[in-house]
């Protein structure tokens, strides 16, 4: 049983003990097609009927959100940089010049943010040196004023609901269970709030709810799944960032998408999680993005924690002889 | 032609095989400049990161409660042995002394673990499952098999107090209870190694072939220093020598861990944990010195001054790796760059 729960299937309903489960289901955020508008945040929130996670200026984006939490289980990163995006000249004229925020700002943000969040402001996301252009010269700013070229990067983050759930082998009191659907999701009458799911998952999504106690992050609206509705995120995309589907449909249309971005000059789109093969045994809910994982915060190989648990308990029940053995030489070495 | 037909958006998720998806809006194909297929230069590995941002989410676990209960349940579980021994090897004293500090070590470790639940009224759900992949799961169980026998060890030594029967009853059990007790007792102290490297935190997961090792001989430390501190001098011998073993071995392993974790062991030597990990080193020196001092003079002194400096040794191992690890999952960098490093290497 340890063999299966560790290691898994592919398909890991079944090998949850559904015998005939349903196909698994899971979302593509294709982020090279969001606009940032947030809709999934909002529709997220109304529909689970999500509590307030306060209001405040975080001061490094338009992402005043920040990241996943127990209060946020969609969250739109936002990201600039000094890049152009695919063929496009972004650098218009009349566009403000110099950093996005001023240094007090800066300062006062990071004050706030402090270890609440866990978080160190100050490091830059983007590329600061303009890369050089394919003919090997120097790429120049594209304007007197010393303007440079701009993208943003916008990206809908969300619950991974990988293969192989790190948050789902530690939970002690099986709280968080597998779905038919393949999806991971927290029972809240059965969390008692060990908060051992919070630093086991490798991507930081699930997070305690301090008022409250328990755990809470995406379930994917398991609720609106077992009605056959599309989750409320997808549902209130305007330009089908996220799409909801039969996780091999979706990674076989995404396969394409990135094909294509490709073929348009954008040779930085890259499948985040959609392979099988990885870590995590590949993620439910997988992403198309435009740029190294770490710039949307995302783990750049992550590797579920149980991977390496038959290596501890080996490593555990060595120490354990030897601490027996040590007491025991103890008392034979000891002269009264 | 509608602009349906045109682009295909209405094709949805069904019957959408080998076919384009509905969303042609390719980013940047209405620009002027040409294709630079395949012209990107990467970039030497670098450090990046949203807005410097944790990656993953810090322990919830306060310290006080989850750091003081891998030290507790050291002392617990390291108390328990020298019990056992005490008690086969004719040491009444000892037996005593280890016996009430393995059972307080034992309560207050249940009490600091149920505290710091966010649900502490639902402690009980814990026994809903056995989950081998889930050290917590483990732990519950290996202390529920072994919070009632050092109890029951613990009653023994105080039959004045009870009602006759009931210290007849204890009278009988004691002994076997204490040394039923040490078939749990050494896992106790090294499990609680795997508790915490079975996480996404960087510098307890990266050092999970070591943690076990480190916590069970730091629990031989604490336990050894306690139970020299609180028995006479001329029975202490074996806790001395425990204490002192347990002692050298946890700084063994300090250092390996220091040693194999490279970059990742920066936060084990900088900030609260680095001034903690040191002190806990001066403990452990002076510690050391001074049980060798009085293995040599059987002197009452001597094992308490000794006894307590390895007890802090132990105490400020654990508080040293607790926030060592918290340090490291709130900064991104400890979780990006080795990755970015596996993943240049697998490439």
């Amino acid at each position: 049983m340890t063999e299966k729960l560790l290691e898994g299937t592919k398909d890991p309903a079944p090998d949850s003990g559904y015998p005939q489960p349903p196909r698994r289901m899971g979302f593509f955020t294709d982020t090279s097609v969001c606009i940032g508008c947030k809709a999934c945040e909002v529709a997220c929130k109304e529909w689970n009927l999500i509590p307030d996670d306060g209001f405040s200026l975080l001061g490094m984006s338009y992402d005043n959100t920040g990241m996943l939490g127990a209060d946020t289980w969609r969250h739109v990163a936002f990201i600039e940089q000094d890049r152009p995006l695919g063929r496009q000249n972004n650098a218009v004229a009349l566009m403000p010049t110099g950093p996005s925020a001023s240094a007090p700002n800066a300062l006062m943000v990071a004050a706030g943010l402090g270890e609440e969040h866990g978080a160190r402001l100050g490091t830059e996301t983007g590329a600061i040196q303009l890369e050089p252009n394919t003919d090997g010269k120097p790429r120049q700013p594209v304007s007197a004023d010393g303007r440079t070229e701009l993208r943003w990067l916008m990206a809908s983050d969300v619950c991974k609901h990988c293969t192989h759930a790190a948050c789902l082998d530690v939970c002690p009191t099986g709280s968080l269970f597998r779905t038919e659907f393949g999806t991971v999701v927290v029972q809240e009458d059965i969390c008692n709030g060990c908060g051992y799911c919070v630093p086991a998952c490798p991507y930081g999504v699930i997070d305690q709810r301090k008022d409250d106690g328990r755990v809470w992050k995406c379930t994917l609206c398991y609720d609106r799944m077992s009605d056959g509705q599309e989750p409320a995120c997808a549902k209130a995309c305007p330009t089908e960032s996220i799409q909801y589907g039969p996780l091999d449909e979706l990674r076989e249309r995404a396969a394409h998408r990135v094909a294509r971005l490709h073929d348009a000059g954008v040779a930085d789109a890259r499948l985040y999680g959609a392979d099988p093969d990885d870590g995590v045994g590949g993620t439910g809910a997988f992403f198309l993005l435009l740029d190294k994982p770490e710039v949307y915060g995302f783990p750049p190989d992550p590797v579920v924690t149980t991977r390496d648990l038959p290596a501890m308990w080996r490593h555990t029940l060595f120490a354990a002889v030897a601490v027996a053995a040590t007491a025991l030489a103890a008392f034979a070495g000891a002269r009264r | 032609m509608s602009a349906a037909q045109e682009t295909g958006s209405e094709v949805r998720r069904d019957g959408l095989h080998h076919v384009a998806p509905g969303r042609e809006a390719l980013i940047g194909s209405r620009g002027g400049r040409r294709p630079s297929r395949g012209g990107e230069v990467v970039p030497p590995a670098e450090f990046r990161s949203y807005y410097g941002r944790a990656v993953i989410k810090p322990p919830v676990w306060k310290a006080h409660n989850i750091a003081g209960y891998l030290f507790l349940g050291g002392v617990a579980g390291g108390a328990a042995l020298l019990a056992a021994g005490a008690d086969l090897t004719g040491r009444p004293g000892m037996r005593r002394a280890a016996r009430l500090i393995s059972a307080s070590a034992t309560g207050l470790s249940l009490s600091v673990l149920t505290r710091d639940l966010g649900r502490p009224e639902r402690a009980v759900h814990m026994l809903r499952v056995v989950k081998p992949t889930s050290p917590m799961s483990i732990g519950t169980w290996l202390l529920g098999g072994f919070s009632p026998l050092v109890a029951v060890a613990a009653l023994g030594e105080m039959s004045a107090a009870l009602p006759r029967r009931a210290a007849d009853l204890v009278g009988l059990l004691a002994r076997p209870s204490g040394l039923a007790a040490t078939a749990v007792a050494p896992a106790i102290t090294t499990y609680t190694g795997a508790l915490i490297a079975n996480t996404a935190v960087p510098v307890w997961h990266e050092s999970h072939r070591e943690l076990p090792y480190l916590f069970g001989a730091s629990a031989l430390a604490a336990a050894g220093g306690l139970v020299t501190a609180t028995t006479p001098a001329r029975e202490a011998a074996p806790a001395r020598l425990a204490g002192i073993v347990g002692s050298v071995a946890a700084q063994v392993f300090d250092r390996a861990i220091h040693r194999r974790l490279g970059m990742v062991a920066e936060p084990l030597t900088g900030g609260r944990p680095g001034r903690l990990l040191r002190a806990s080193r001066w403990c452990a020196r002076a510690g050391t010195a001074l049980l060798a001092a009085s293995a040599m003079r059987h002197s009452r002194a001597l094992d308490v001054a000794g006894g307590l400096a390895l007890a802090a040794e132990s105490a400020l191992t654990k508080f040293g790796y607790f926030h060592a690890g918290t340090a490291s999952a709130a900064d991104p960098k400890y979780t990006v760059l080795p990755q970015r490093e596996r993943a240049e290497a697998a490439q």
